[in-house]
């Protein structure tokens, strides 16, 4: 399960859609050993592609140290595909190099509704989590028609996964 | 001779959960030998077969990436500081495809 405050999640789209079609990619990294995901960080992508992504080496050296000052550690990694679903490819598998993390993938092929899924990746092995959006305020619930409680919505997985 | 090396998570089960090690080599080459010497198998992760860097592992000497100073020829000197990091990359369409549909090696 992937809790988000509803700012970060909203935080990840607008970079996803902002950057299409290239892929977009970041972290939210969150207190080590918590699970919690508090501080969002936009990446650049270093390949600046529409296929694929990197971090800037540099760059993830500035966050990966921060982090580690700061006691954190990256929580959610995240990326975009453009013009494919959000699930992870072969690529994104082999190349999952943070076992605790939760691996979230947005798709932004279609420009009306984004795709935001998350994963586990762990030993080459993926697994679908649900995702909970907290502080979901009632106008918004009702224009994507989810079934939800007052105070957050709860994306399951699609069937069959 | 002391170079201190950073270890990320993932490369941590070679040094027994240490996420700091000490090594010793004038060159990030020798450094990596002598650090399997003591850590066995983490050389295997940084180094291909062809004997060069892993693509997708990045290596920094006093912060500059080592991509830019000689990769393994880089010279080090007592008292540097080593960090390793897998790189975070990935996508809809693999490294390698990419690279073929570029009409380049991956």
């Amino acid at each position: 399960m992937l809790r988000l405050d509803r700012a970060i999640y909203d935080a990840i789209v607008a970079h996803a859609r902002r950057d299409h079609p290239d892929e977009a990619c970041g972290i939210v990294a969150g207190p080590a050993g918590s699970g919690r995901a508090e501080r969002f960080v936009e990446m650049t992508n270093a390949e600046r592609s529409q296929t694929f992504y990197r971090f800037d080496s540099m760059e993830q050296l500035q966050v990966w140290r921060e982090m580690d000052d700061r006691d954190e550690e990256p929580v959610v990694i995240y990326h975009s595909h453009t013009a494919t679903e959000a699930y992870p490819s072969r690529t994104d598998i082999a190349l999952a190099s943070e076992p605790d993390a939760h691996y979230v993938l947005v798709s932004t092929r279609d420009a009306g509704e984004v795709e935001f899924r998350s994963y586990r990746i762990t030993d080459g092995e993926v697994s679908e989590e649900p995702v909970e959006i907290a502080g979901v305020d009632q106008h918004a619930v009702q224009t994507y028609m989810f079934g939800q409680t007052p105070t957050s919505v709860v994306y399951d997985c699609p069937a069959g996964n | 001779m002391a170079i201190e090396v950073r270890i990320p998570t993932i490369l941590r089960t070679h040094t027994g959960g240490q996420k700091a090690v000490e090594g010793a080599g004038d060159s990030l080459a020798d450094l990596f030998t002598d650090l399997d010497a003591k850590y066995p198998g983490l050389r295997g992760r940084l180094i291909t077969e062809e004997g060069a860097l892993h693509r997708f592992v990045n290596v920094y000497v006093n912060d500059e990436d080592v991509r830019f100073t000689g990769a393994l020829e880089t010279k080090l000197s007592d008292g540097d500081s080593v960090t390793i990091l897998p790189a975070v990359a990935g996508g809809a369409l693999g490294f390698a495809a990419a690279a073929a549909l570029a009409g380049t090696r991956g």
